[in-house]
């Protein structure tokens, strides 16, 4: 057993892909000698070379294009973008040509490559670094998109990643990477959890309550508040979002009859849209009550003195829980 | 001969001579003040300026400075989120702003607190952004000193495209861009020179280079002096010695000029040092060494003004001692203001999205607003 954080579990998941394939690089702003700003990549470059982690040119757009080009010579990139909001400048790359590059090829090409993105706010941060875009990537056919909420998960969800032949964007919760959980190292990738799979986090049974990455945390500390109340709370980690897990998510609500989704990014046309929608149709008959979301508000992140207010937290959650369970 | 080498001289490549890689010499730069204060003088760049103008110029350089101090600190006792300091960099800054008219325009990154100073920005306003209690929030045009863009590059196009207008308004002013090092790797600082360039627009591309792109060095961004590299699209590049405040000066003030009389955008590389960390959020000596930061302390911009104006019998220490005193009020004024900013209340959140109404934000704005009166309405019972 060892003691490690979300950002080490990920460190920790490079680490196993690259000494596992030789083809494995990992790319992007700052990773090398100072290892990430957020240090996820710490140590690689010392251990792997300048050749496997490459500091790149302050380009995003540069940073995924090139990586196609990795790719279809073989190698597996792993990109690091080094905020959700610093994504947008490679957008076309990601969403004209990886996305769709497979398909154009009829299946003649496959392109691996991974895209790591620090997601969410809470951290205080300035403008353009707390942002929540999977919704746009997840809308996006021929990508993967998965959210890893905690350490466990960060360690096998890379290597998982990294192991797929499609490209996965792969979203790390920046608030959460300094949480800690303990990891079994005996463990292989055969035990873990499949990449697109979601995981009951905590067994309940009077309403479901499905999020994903940061929010996975605050959606358990509402559980644990509503058991003093009586009511029993049951936490879906939906984990992967492209596909969607709706078998593990539709066990859980045919047996609670309710569901609340939660995500940081605004409610509307978010990930809680097409889980509710698909939950409704998947579940009518089950369902006691319309399926609420709780996230952001459809304004701009706002400055980080209100954060707060924006972000859904506790009390957001089981005021939707209680409005689900008096309708 | 190794097997490799066998290799090597068999491959096709190896019948044709390599191409000379491009050299990165160390340039000629513009300077009209030696890191030791000396006054020297260059060809195309005389420049004559009043005894009250200089001290004038040091005053700006030990406030802007001085300024960035007291934010370094507000930060550190937890006042501010983030700081991105200038140190190192005001000549750069104070040198550019200074050679500006009123009606010309400049587009900042996140760290042109000095060029901020010199348009008579609060700088007040610029803490806001970094406090956490807006995204910029100042009024561009009151100073013509455009909100600071945070994803890197972007703004250029903006300048570009400001440019554009100016000229298609027959107006004579010219429009600034700032930028770093690192942004000239983006697309869209790329895209900027090609459209100055296509359109003939009155711009001027100011990029600071400090040397580093948070922890990447220089030569992660480009294999040639990054002025150099305006010749491929089609406009001059000029490389001046950013800590030298005359000598920026000079080469604004004449850049600018070109751009209002139509001659077009220029690039100007201010050669320059970022003597601290990228932002307080960042720890240099994770990446780089102690003794660059020692060389470069030795090129101080401030230092150097002074000792010419000592040196000469421009400034007297009674003058020095009342910037100095000035500066303190300054910094008090910073600190006292950066302490009195109220925090944003929370529905404010939900203002300016939009120009006209927005049904579904003024529900989801009632909706908030009906749920936070639950709490008040629960504290008040208590
Ligand atoms: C599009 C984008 N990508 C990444 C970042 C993160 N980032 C902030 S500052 C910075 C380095 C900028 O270096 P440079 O252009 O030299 O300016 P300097 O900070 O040295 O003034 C990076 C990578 C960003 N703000 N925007
Ligand atoms: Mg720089």
């Amino acid at each position: 057993m060892a003691t490690i954080t979300l950002a080490k579990g990920i460190n920790m998941g490079l680490r196993k892909a690259m000494e596992n394939d030789p083809k494995v690089l990992v790319m992007g702003e700052d990773v090398g000698k100072l290892g990430g700003v957020f240090r996820v990549t710490d140590g690689l470059q010392k251990d792997f070379g300048e050749d496997r982690v490459i500091d790149t040119p302050l380009a995003e757009s540069g940073i995924v294009g090139t990586a196609i080009g990795l790719a279809l010579r073989g190698y597996r990139p792993v990109c690091e973008i080094q905020f959700d909001g610093f994504v947008y400048p490679a957008f076309d790359q990601i969403v004209s040509q990886l996305a769709k590059m497979r398909a154009r090829a009829l299946g003649k090409v496959s392109l691996p490559v991974v895209i790591r993105i620090p997601v969410g706010g809470g951290i205080g941060a300035v403008e353009h670094h707390s942002e929540s875009n999977e919704a746009y990537f997840a809308h996006t056919a021929g990508l993967k998109v998965v959210v890893c909420s905690n350490p466990v998960d960060a360690f096998f969800m890379t290597q998982q990643a990294i192991a797929t032949d499609d490209p996965v964007i792969l979203y790390e919760p920046k608030r959460r990477y300094w949480e800690k959980a303990d990891l079994d190292e005996s463990l292989t990738l055969e035990d873990a959890t499949p990449l697109h799979r979601a995981r009951v986090a905590r067994e309940g049974a009077d309403i479901t309550v499905a999020a994903y990455g940061p929010v996975v945390k605050t959606a358990m500390e509402a559980a644990t508040a509503a058991d003093e109340e009586g009511k029993s709370i049951e936490v879906i980690d939906l984990r992967t979002l492209s596909p969607l897990d709706m078998p593990t998510l539709c066990a859980s609500v045919e047996k609670t009859g309710r569901l609340v989704v939660v995500h940081e990014a605004p409610v509307f046309l978010g990930m809680g849209a097409e889980v509710a929608a698909r939950a409704t149709e998947a579940c009518f008959y089950s369902l006691e009550a319309p399926v609420m979301r709780v996230g952001g508000f459809g304004t701009p992140y706002p400055p980080s003195r209100v954060e707060e207010d924006y972000l859904p937290d506790l009390d957001r959650i089981l005021d939707a829980v209680d409005r689900s369970l008096a309708f | 001969m190794t097997d490799s080498a066998v290799a090597a001289a068999a491959s096709p490549q190896a019948a044709h001579p390599r191409l000379a890689r491009p050299v990165s010499d160390q340039p000629e730069l513009v300077q009209l003040l030696t890191p030791e204060g000396e006054r020297v003088e260059h060809p195309d760049y005389a420049i004559d300026l009043s005894d009250d103008e200089l001290r004038g110029l040091y005053r700006d350089l030990v406030l802007v400075r001085r300024v960035d101090a007291e934010a370094t600190a507000l930060q550190r006792q937890g006042e501010l989120g983030i700081w991105a300091s200038l140190l190192g960099q005001e000549a750069a800054q104070v040198g550019s702003g200074r050679a500006m008219r009123a009606d010309d325009y400049a587009f900042p990154t996140y760290r042109e607190h000095g060029v901020a100073w010199c348009r008579g920005v609060d700088p007040l306003n610029l803490l806001g952004l970094f406090r956490g209690v807006n995204h910029g929030g100042w009024d561009p045009n009151e100073k013509n000193f455009h909100l600071y863009t945070i994803v890197i590059g972007a703004q250029t196009l903006h300048a570009t495209g400001y440019a554009m207008g100016v000229q298609k308004d027959g107006a004579e002013s010219a429009v600034i861009a700032y930028f770093g090092d690192g942004a000239t790797s983006q697309g869209d600082v790329n895209e900027a020179f090609i459209f100055a360039s296509v359109f003939n627009a009155p711009v001027v591309f100011f990029c600071q280079n400090n040397q580093w792109a948070i922890s990447e060095p220089i030569e992660k961004q480009t294999r040639i002096p990054l002025y150099r590299r305006a010749m491929g699209f089609g406009f001059p590049g000029i490389r001046v010695d950013g800590n030298d405040v005359l000598a920026c000066l000079a080469v604004t003030r004449a850049a600018l000029q070109n751009a209002r009389e139509g001659s077009g955008p220029t690039l100007i590389e201010a050669y320059t040092y970022r003597m601290g960390a990228h932002t307080t959020s960042d720890d240099p000596t994770r990446y780089r060494l102690s003794d660059e930061l020692e060389s470069w302390k030795l090129k101080d911009p401030v230092e150097r003004m002074k000792a010419y104006l000592s040196r000469n019998g421009i400034a007297t220490q009674a003058y020095f001692d009342e910037v100095e005193r000035e500066s303190a009020e300054l910094a008090a004024y910073v600190r006292k203001g950066c302490l009195e900013m109220p925090d944003p209340e929370p529905l404010s959140i939900f203002e300016h999205v939009y120009a006209d109404r927005h049904p579904l934000l003024e529900e989801e704005r009632e909706q908030f607003a009906a749920y936070l009166e639950t709490f008040e309405r629960a504290e008040g019972t208590r």
